[in-house]
């Protein structure tokens, strides 16, 4: 199976596209400029006017170096560990002092910046932030998110679990191949729940897992259960986090269908936009309100398993509209990069 | 229950379909042991308070779960009959109300249902008295779809969405609403507690569907009354002084 695996994998440098890496890296230096102008300043306009004529310049040099970053992210993480961590303090001292050369004179007025005061700052800010970008990568890593993960992992309502084990044996002695289709449907879904929750996996084997769950549940609810899939411009390989959207879908069948008695239409809408995977799954608002407490906790559940993976470059919106109950994920768009992948097992 | 050698009289009542199918499988798998005779199915609750009235029924299979009026709620209209069936629930996975079957030795069984237990169910089936209805409703606090009475040995059921008012009359409550009047004997603080989203105190022994709420007005003779004018009604319903600051707030919440 193609699978990204975070595990086995050594720490390694930050995506320095991410919003949350560069959220982190521009707070930690607006901080350190704002406690060095305290420091050297005496009253606060003298803080001010210290603050203003270091941001003329610091300001450019950590747009730039953020840039620099970025477009260099892919090769930088390539290196080994060490020499990428040297190549990243490099890079982050070069171009500020290139920024400090080229705008130094047009900002500074008459004092001359020192150069070798802003290598040192930058060489300084920059080995803090990768040595805290390392702690939280371990931090974050194996053991402690592995284990958070894993406890979140969606588990299957045994509400489910035996309604549908059930409608399998209703149907062994009537037709016995969809009773023998129903179990392997429920064989893959446990595969999938009993599986490395930290693993990236393709988004068309989540696709074709919420379909199975679906057949499932078709088997007991019959025509009540519609499904609708808008999945054409779906970017199959993009990596997702497993059982993000058959949680989503078992929600909205539990809350949306399930409780009306003429059922109603689930849509899923999975598309590319740019850099981003939108997921966007609709159901019809039960007008019974007796559970709705469930929803939330599952939701909160994928959101912060997101965060998990993300950090903050992925999103889940809840929005009522008027009838319908629409849950939109958005994911950055990541593929297997390495290696091409290798044959995948067949799946349904 | 009936006599020893007839076949037991028995109605299916679950929403899913396989669900149906397997009870019939089973039922037919342990007629060794039991003569069953299965004189329908249902898939909701409505249709098998409508089942059980046009034949006699000994025993109901009664799946708890069930959109629109579920198993515990059909149970309670089932018990307004004077020889109401013995009843049976049935779920897939309801920690809850499985606790509170336990406490109240009431029968049920867990889905997928084995046949040695459908036979024993089915053998010893009861029915359940009121008392112990109230006390499975409770843990499983879902506010009815209808309200029902016995006339002339029939259910007559009353949807909540056509109530206007319930007024506390003695022992009893007067269900009133467009087309006539119904009496049932409930205590009208519980049925407050029940459907509380959907009807306001306006007096100490008066409840009115808020979404029916026309007009509330002064008395011209007294400074502090109120009443209230309900749509579809010309009745003028007398609102309390310590009810009305609460109504007034509730009405513009809404």
């Amino acid at each position: 199976m193609k699978r990204k695996n975070h595990n086995n994998r050594q720490v390694e440098l930050p995506n320095f596209c991410h919003l949350g890496i560069n959220l982190r890296i521009a707070l930690t230096v607006e901080a350190v400029l704002v406690a060095g102008g305290v420091a050297r300043a005496a009253d606060a306009p003298a803080f001010w006017a210290e603050f203003i004529a270091l941001s003329a310049l610091a300001q450019p040099a950590l747009l730039l170096t953020l840039l620099a970053l970025c477009a260099a992210g892919r090769w930088l993480r390539s290196l080994p560990y060490r020499l990428g961590v040297s190549a990243t303090l490099a890079l982050g001292t070069t171009v500020p002092l290139l920024t400090t050369l080229w705008l130094g004179p047009l900002v500074a007025g008459a004092q001359p910046v020192p150069l070798t005061g802003v290598a040192v700052f930058a060489l300084l800010i920059g080995a803090g932030l990768l040595a805290y970008f390392n702690l939280r990568a371990r931090a974050l890593s194996p053991a402690i998110t592995e284990a958070r993960l894993q406890a979140l992992q969606a588990r299957i309502r045994p509400h489910f679990l035996f309604n549908s084990l059930n409608a399998v044996l209703s149907l062994v002695r009537s037709d016995p191949r969809r009773a023998e289709r129903a179990l392997e449907n429920m064989a893959d879904l446990f595969r999938s729940l009993m599986g490395n929750a930290r693993q990236l996996a393709p988004l068309e084997d989540e696709v074709a897992l919420t379909r199975a769950y679906l057949e499932l549940e078709q088997l007991r609810l019959g025509d009540r259960l519609q499904v609708a899939w808008h999945i054409k411009k779906m970017p199959g390989d993009a990596l997702i986090p497993p059982l993000v959207i058959q949680p989503l879908v078992e929600n909205a069948v539990y809350h949306g269908i399930e409780p009306q008695p003429e059922g109603g239409e689930i849509s899923l809408n999975i598309y590319r936009s740019a850099d981003k995977v939108h997921i966007v799954v609709r159901n019809p608002i039960a007008t019974d309100v007796s559970h709705h407490k469930g929803n939330r906790i599952a939701l909160a559940n994928i959101r912060e398993r997101l965060l998990l993976h993300f950090d903050l470059d992925a999103q889940l919106k809840l929005e009522p509209l008027g009838a319908v109950y629409q849950v939109h994920i958005v994911i950055p768009y990541t593929r297997e990069r390495t290696q091409p992948a290798p044959a995948r097992p067949h799946r349904r | 229950m009936n006599a020893p050698n007839l076949p037991l009289r028995v109605l299916i009542v679950d929403d899913e379909a396989p669900a149906r199918h397997r009870l019939r499988d089973v039922l037919a798998d342990c007629s060794a042991q039991l003569q069953v005779d299965i004189v329908g199915e249902a898939d909701n609750g409505l249709d098998a308070l409508n089942q059980v009235q046009q034949q006699p029924v000994d025993a109901v299979l009664l799946d708890i779960r069930m959109p629109g009026m579920d198993g515990l709620e059909c149970a309670a209209h089932l018990n307004q009959l004077s020889a109401p069936p013995a009843i049976i629930f049935s779920t897939a996975y309801d920690a809850y109300a499985c606790q509170a079957f336990d406490l109240n030795a009431v029968d049920y069984l867990l889905k997928p249902v084995r046949a040695d237990r459908l036979v024993r169910a089915l053998s010893r089936a009861h029915r359940l008295n009121a008392v112990t209805l109230d006390h499975l409703r409770e843990t499983h606090p879902k506010a009815r779809t209808h309200l029902s009475v016995n006339e002339k040995g029939r259910i007559v059921l009353i949807p909540v969405a056509d109530i206007l008012y319930l007024k506390a009359e003695l022992k009893y409550v007067t269900v009133r609403t467009a087309a006539r009047e119904f009496l049932i004997e409930e205590s009208l603080t519980r049925l407050e507690n029940e459907f509380d989203d959907a009807f306001l105190r306006i007096h100490r022994n008066c409840l009115v569907a808020r979404a029916r709420i026309r007009e509330i007005g002064k008395l011209p003779s007294d400074d502090d009354g109120h009443f209230l004018r309900l749509d579809g009604l010309d009745e003028r319903l007398m609102v309390s002084r310590r009810q009305y600051s609460a109504l007034r707030e509730k009405v513009r919440a809404f």
